[in-house]
């Protein structure tokens, strides 16, 4: 995911004069390097200071430069009052990524796995938010928030590097991966991929709608594959609070109130591990969201 | 050649004088809205004189066209000065001056604290410490584009307690920032009292050189000094902080060096009071 990111970046860089990229101390993991050896110029490392990065691309922004600012997803959370107050409060055309996102910097432990990410940025008016999981996805959608005018935040795992998709993603839609008609389930980000294998050899006949723009959400694939499914499940590598599951429940339970069940990560922070057992013990692999399926549709058309 | 020198001096102390006049205009116009609304009236008088001297003197910048992009940025960290800034806006033509009635007031352009929809505000500001990281970036973009375009800063003393500042000083020393002015108001006052009750800042001087900034501490009250200190600030090469010693609530006796005016509304006594005062300057100057 980062590899395809930091190759995105390079090629928007060469058709963008204006695209400057700004991280803190923390280029190489993020493989920023690359468009800072390519455009040094444009390529500004401000050390180990999120707030005063988060910023400065404030003042470019300002000033018609495209900044995008990238540290890991936890970190940037530190700099979230001077996203409230000077980027979003004025839709400052500034693009944030963060990565190493949800519970992919696994061995690192709680303090460098970013849980509520999703969540902060959501509720920030004028802010677009973006969970790719498809590693050409992570390219386009690159491209897509530094084409797009104003404030975006995109997150992105670590090391996980799946294909799923076969169309190219569009900023503010969803894309429905597999038709059903007992059980829908929204997911983004790496997730996805665990979901589609999960519906594959399911007993019941599960719809999966990749979600990877958060906000704005799209209301219409949304409702319209819920109405269709009647019960839904919601899938992503962030808390159960205030992230895909929860805008998604915001919508249905006015446009379309069905069985929603939300998966995550409970009201808990995580621990060190490996990938795959973190997402075991949050219950988040195919075969836990295969029974969740099955569960799900079991309340079909039940209140 | 000494008649020429002369006749710059001349023109000096012209304009000089002239933004004096204009001064004493803007103290009018906060103290009118002081009469009818709640402001931080002490703080926007400590830092008058500065931002008057930089948009009526100093800075490149076009009313009729606030967007022009060659213009000098002004940034005012510490945000709930705005009243100050609305007022010398309004007096430099960027909006009219009866506008600054609405000061606060549902649907006005004019924000409790600097809000990009007042034409000729450059940056949003209300939350502390955040306008020298704003200013780097705009001075970085300056750079980027051969532009001689320049950025100024104004701070206040209590704001340096946040950490981004001192973030923010390191990283443009690192990046040689010979376009960025950072001016800090150092009235002595914070919200909750002296600032070096809350929280020691001395020595500040010496903080802001080991940081690699090119440092002046000037009476902030001076528009001779001001003007002076912003013309050596041009032929550096690294980025200059100005250290600017000032009076909270200056220019209004019932204030001066006092927190009364951190946020107030005045009486219809002291209203009056604050006006014959400065009339009475007014006839002397």
């Amino acid at each position: 995911m980062r590899v395809a990111f930091g190759e995105g970046l390079i090629e928007i860089g060469g058709e963008n004069e204006d695209l400057v990229v700004l991280t803190a101390d923390v280029a190489k993991p993020t493989h920023v390097i690359g468009f800072g050896e390519r455009f040094p110029h444009r390529f500004l490392n401000v050390g180990i200071a999120e707030q005063d990065m988060v910023d400065v691309a404030a003042g470019l922004a300002l000033s018609e430069k495209v900044p995008v600012a990238v540290a890991f997803a936890p970190f940037m959370m530190r700099a979230w009052e001077q996203v409230r107050s000077t980027i979003s409060r004025c839709s400052l055309n500034v693009k944030l990524v963060g990565t190493h996102a949800g519970l992919s910097a696994s061995d690192e432990g709680a303090s460098h796995q970013s849980l509520e990410d999703v969540a902060l940025m959501r509720v920030l008016p004028n802010m677009t938010v973006v969970v790719p999981g498809d590693r050409e996805e992570v390219k386009e959608a690159t491209r897509a928030i530094v084409e797009s005018r104003g404030p975006a935040y995109m997150r992105i795992g670590r090391d996980e590097d799946a294909r799923f998709l076969e169309e190219g993603f569009r900023l503010g839609r969803a894309a429905v991966l597999r038709d059903g008609s007992d059980v829908v389930v929204f997911s983004n980000g790496y997730l996805t991929s665990e979901v589609l294998k999960a519906a594959e050899g399911a007993p019941v006949d599960a719809m999966v709608v990749h979600v990877p723009t958060v906000k704005p959400l799209d209301a219409g694939a949304v409702v319209s594959a819920a109405r269709r499914a009647g019960a839904v499940i919601c899938v992503e590598e962030h808390s159960v609070i205030g992230g895909l599951g929860s805008a998604v429940s915001e919508l249905l339970s006015a446009e379309c109130p069905v069985y929603v069940r939300r998966m995550g990560v409970g009201d808990t922070f995580g621990e060190s591990g490996t990938y795959r057992e973190l997402l075991e013990k949050h219950r988040l692999t195919a075969p836990h969201i295969r029974e969740a399926m099955v569960k799900a549709a079991g309340r079909r058309g039940k209140r | 050649m000494s008649s020429t020198v002369e006749l710059a001096d001349l023109k000096h102390a012209t304009d000089v004088q002239k933004v004096k006049e204009r001064i004493r205009n803007v103290q009018r116009m906060l103290v009118e809205m002081t009469s009818s609304m709640g402001v931080h009236l002490g703080s926007s008088l400590s830092c008058l004189e500065i931002i008057a001297t930089l948009y009526f003197l100093k800075m490149r910048h076009t009313p009729h066209r606030p967007q022009w992009k060659e213009r000098d940025r002004f940034i005012l960290s510490k945000g709930h000065a705005a009243p100050v800034l609305y007022a010398v806006l309004a007096e430099a033509g960027y909006f009219p001056k009866e506008e600054l009635r609405t000061l606060k007031r549902i649907d006005s352009r004019l924000q409790g604290h600097p809000d990009l929809k007042t034409p000729g505000v450059d940056a949003p500001s209300g939350s502390l410490g955040q306008g020298i990281s704003i200013g780097i970036g705009m001075a970085v973009a300056a750079k980027m584009r051969g532009s001689r375009s320049r950025v100024y800063v104004l701070a206040g003393d209590g704001e340096c307690d946040e950490g981004q500042v001192w973030e923010s000083l390191m990283t443009a020393a690192h990046l040689r920032l010979g376009n960025l002015v950072l001016i800090i108001d150092r009235n002595g006052w914070q919200l909750d009292d002296r600032t070096e009750e809350v929280k020691r800042k001395v020595p500040l001087r010496s903080k802001l050189e080991s940081f690699g900034w090119e440092t002046y501490s000037i009476n902030g009250h001076d528009v001779e000094k001001i003007v002076e200190v912003l013309d050596a600030a041009e032929r550096a090469e690294q980025p200059v902080a100005i250290i600017a010693h000032t009076k909270k609530g200056k220019g209004i006796s019932f204030l001066e060096d006092s927190n009364k005016g951190h946020k107030l509304k005045l009486s219809e006594e002291e209203y009056l009071a604050a006006i014959k005062e400065l009339e009475m300057k007014a006839k002397c100057a």
